[in-house]
């Protein structure tokens, strides 16, 4: 099976959240590494059910702003909601049953199988007094299905290729059971079948409801694979909207110095940069 | 059993290693009953626990070997346990309650109230594991002025440091008290010979807090070993689950010490062994300490005893001799676990 070609089976389509307003959002958002702050006075949504790449050069706080709307980075000031509420009030298990986060730096233990990774996906519906019951188990067989890793459950995480491996830390977060899920940069270290394969899931996902955001570091495919993009340079959002209104040479001279030119892919339409040559600054 | 050498670690079955470690166990146990240094020979002991003994002989294998059976006990369950929670939460397979300073953070506490003039009968559990707290509060707070865990050698390196500075003090401060040296000796380095088990009931209450704090951080210290952000992401809180796991350690250590001193590299040793044969989830290696911490405090004080007959071996020398070979080949191995 060539990544390319990958189908992932149809799933029941999870009911969508009845809730015209962003689920989630920052508010004069404020983030800072010790004294210097990374990110000022922002204020970000996320579009319902709808794949949101946030692009920018490095440094430009994009993973900061990941860590921020997952509470990881609490803020300085302003505030991350969830629901319309503050992040940061809410139970952290609570938080965790509608919000998932697959972060870059992830570990994986010898010997773990690829279905007991995705047990961790559980916690946060588990307690010490409710350990594991029916609707655990179906929650991983729907991300074992929903990520196509069903023939490979019992396998062994580290002898699996680089994409498979990602697919399984989704599944993960997809155990999770929440309507929305951030991932930081899926993508990174990846080759381009694998690559492929990862951003097809993501937008499978986004197809049966999910919100989803990520950190893309290539433009053409998070133009291909999102619907939404965020530009950031130096901790602010510099413009955002669809790709095709959002993509243009101007953005990609201002946030890269890099000169280009952008044309429409003849299949998909999606823009693709060409004849690209870095600018002196 | 022996198929068992094909599968990973990990996927073993968990419950036969457990069972099978439990049977050895009973074995080390029996042996440890068995086997002394004092005069009663192999046969007359065999005799005794098959019920032929005289008074003399039931003293020796029922009450001395015995008590010093369930000290092995305690002192392997509590070192091995506290060893595999603090190399999870230091994410340092190196990490171990007696090289890191904790069971020497207890010896001083313990030394200081017996200066003070408290006498070995009258001292508090509550002593040496508040001693072991801090002990174990030093240490980190040492590892974690230089950043984040980069290397896991320097941790036991500040360990080191910590423990002999805390041990050197113990010996001074016992030196300047008027009394036995055999009572220095076990402070600083640990037996579990003639130990009082009335100390044992002392130590249950705060095990039992142990416990519930050891139920309660298993699920997330396992989801740590994903990494940091994995496990906020999963709703657990790292920062609250490491206090509650240090308590714990204290609480073990501490308990460890007041009834045998403080003995060295069980805690290293012990989760070693387990995750070689069950993996390095947490969930799986905590189980496994459980036999495996006393197999090896017994067998190594019945080795203890037949070594240097008709004298004894101190406890906490015979396990330096196990566990320092361990912590080189831990060390040497090309890939350092990491946790």
């Amino acid at each position: 099976m060539t990544a390319t070609s990958l189908q992932f089976k149809p799933i029941p389509k999870q009911t969508p959240e009845t809730n015209t307003l962003t689920r989630l959002c920052a508010e004069k958002l404020t983030l800072k590494h010790g004294k210097t702050s990374i990110i000022e006075n922002l204020d970000v949504s996320l579009p319902e059910g709808k794949v949101t790449a946030i692009v920018g050069p490095n440094g430009c706080g994009k993973s900061t702003l990941l860590n921020g709307l997952s509470r990881i980075h609490s803020p300085s000031s302003g505030f991350v909601l969830l629901d319309g509420k503050d992040i940061h009030s809410l139970p952290s298990k609570e938080v965790a049953r509608r919000l998932a986060l697959l972060p870059q730096d992830t570990l994986a233990p010898d010997g773990i199988t690829i279905e007991e990774l995705i047990r961790f996906g559980r916690h946060p519906h588990q307690s010490l007094l409710k350990q594991w019951a029916m609707d655990d188990q179906q929650a991983i067989n729907y991300a074992l299905n929903a990520a196509d890793l069903e023939g490979l459950k019992d396998r062994l995480l580290d002898t699996l290729s680089g994409g498979q491996r990602q697919r399984a830390w989704i599944a993960m977060s997809i155990a999770q059971e929440t309507p929305l899920l951030l991932l930081d940069e899926p993508t990174s270290a990846l080759d381009l079948g694998h690559q492929i394969e990862v951003f097809e899931l993501i937008r499978n996902l986004s197809r049966q409801g999910k919100t989803l955001a990520m950190v893309v570091h290539d433009l053409p495919s998070a133009c291909r694979y999102s619907d939404h993009i965020i530009a950031m340079k130096k901790g602010e959002i510099i413009t955002q909207g669809s790709p095709k209104e959002v993509m243009t040479k101007e953005l990609v001279r201002e946030l890269y110095g890099v000169e280009c030119d952008l044309i429409p892919d003849p299949m998909t339409g999606s823009p693709i940069l060409i004849n690209m040559k870095r600018v002196r600054s | 059993m022996i198929s068992w050498f094909y599968i990973p670690p990990a996927q073993r079955p968990l419950f036969s290693v457990f069972v099978s470690a439990l049977f050895v166990l009973a074995l080390c146990c029996f042996c440890s009953l068995l086997f002394g240094a004092g005069g009663l020979s192999l046969q007359a002991s065999f005799q005794t626990l098959l019920g032929n003994g005289s008074a003399d002989t039931q003293f020796t294998v029922f009450h001395l070997r015995a008590n010093r059976t369930l000290i092995g006990l305690f002192v392997g369950l509590t070192l091995g346990i506290a060893g595999a929670l603090m190399q999870a939460v230091a994410r340092n397979p190196l990490a171990e309650p007696g090289l890191l300073g904790v069971s020497a953070g207890s010896s001083l506490a313990v030394a200081i109230t017996l200066v003070l003039g408290a006498s070995t009968a009258t001292l508090t559990v509550g002593v040496a594991q508040f001693g072991a707290l801090l002990g174990c509060l030093c240490v980190l707070g040492v590892a974690r002025m230089q950043g984040q865990q980069n290397d896991p050698i320097r941790l036991v390196l500040a360990g080191a440091a910590l423990s002999s500075l805390l041990l050197a003090v113990t010996s001074l401060l016992l030196l300047f008290d008027q009394r036995a040296a055999d009572e220095i000796r076990f402070w600083v380095t640990g037996s579990v010979a003639g130990r009082d088990t009335n100390t044992l009931f002392s130590v249950l209450p705060s095990m039992l807090i142990a416990i519930i704090c050891i139920l309660y951080t298993a699920k997330p210290l396992a989801s740590l070993a994903l990494g940091e952000r994995v496990a906020i992401g999963l709703g657990h809180k790292p920062q609250r689950v490491r206090a509650v796991v240090i308590v714990a350690v204290a609480l073990l250590v501490g308990g460890a010490t007041a009834i045998a001193g403080p003995v060295a590299f069980i805690g290293l040793v012990v989760p070693f062994a387990a995750r070689a044969l069950v993996g390095p989830d947490i969930r799986r290696t905590l189980w496994l300490c459980l036999p495996l911490g006393p197999i090896i405090v017994i067998s190594a004080d019945v080795v203890s005893r037949l070594v240097a007959q008709p004298a004894e071996m101190p406890l906490g020398v015979l396990t330096a001799i196990i566990g320092a070979p361990v912590l080189l080949l831990i060390v040497r191995s090309r890939r350092m676990p990491t946790l």
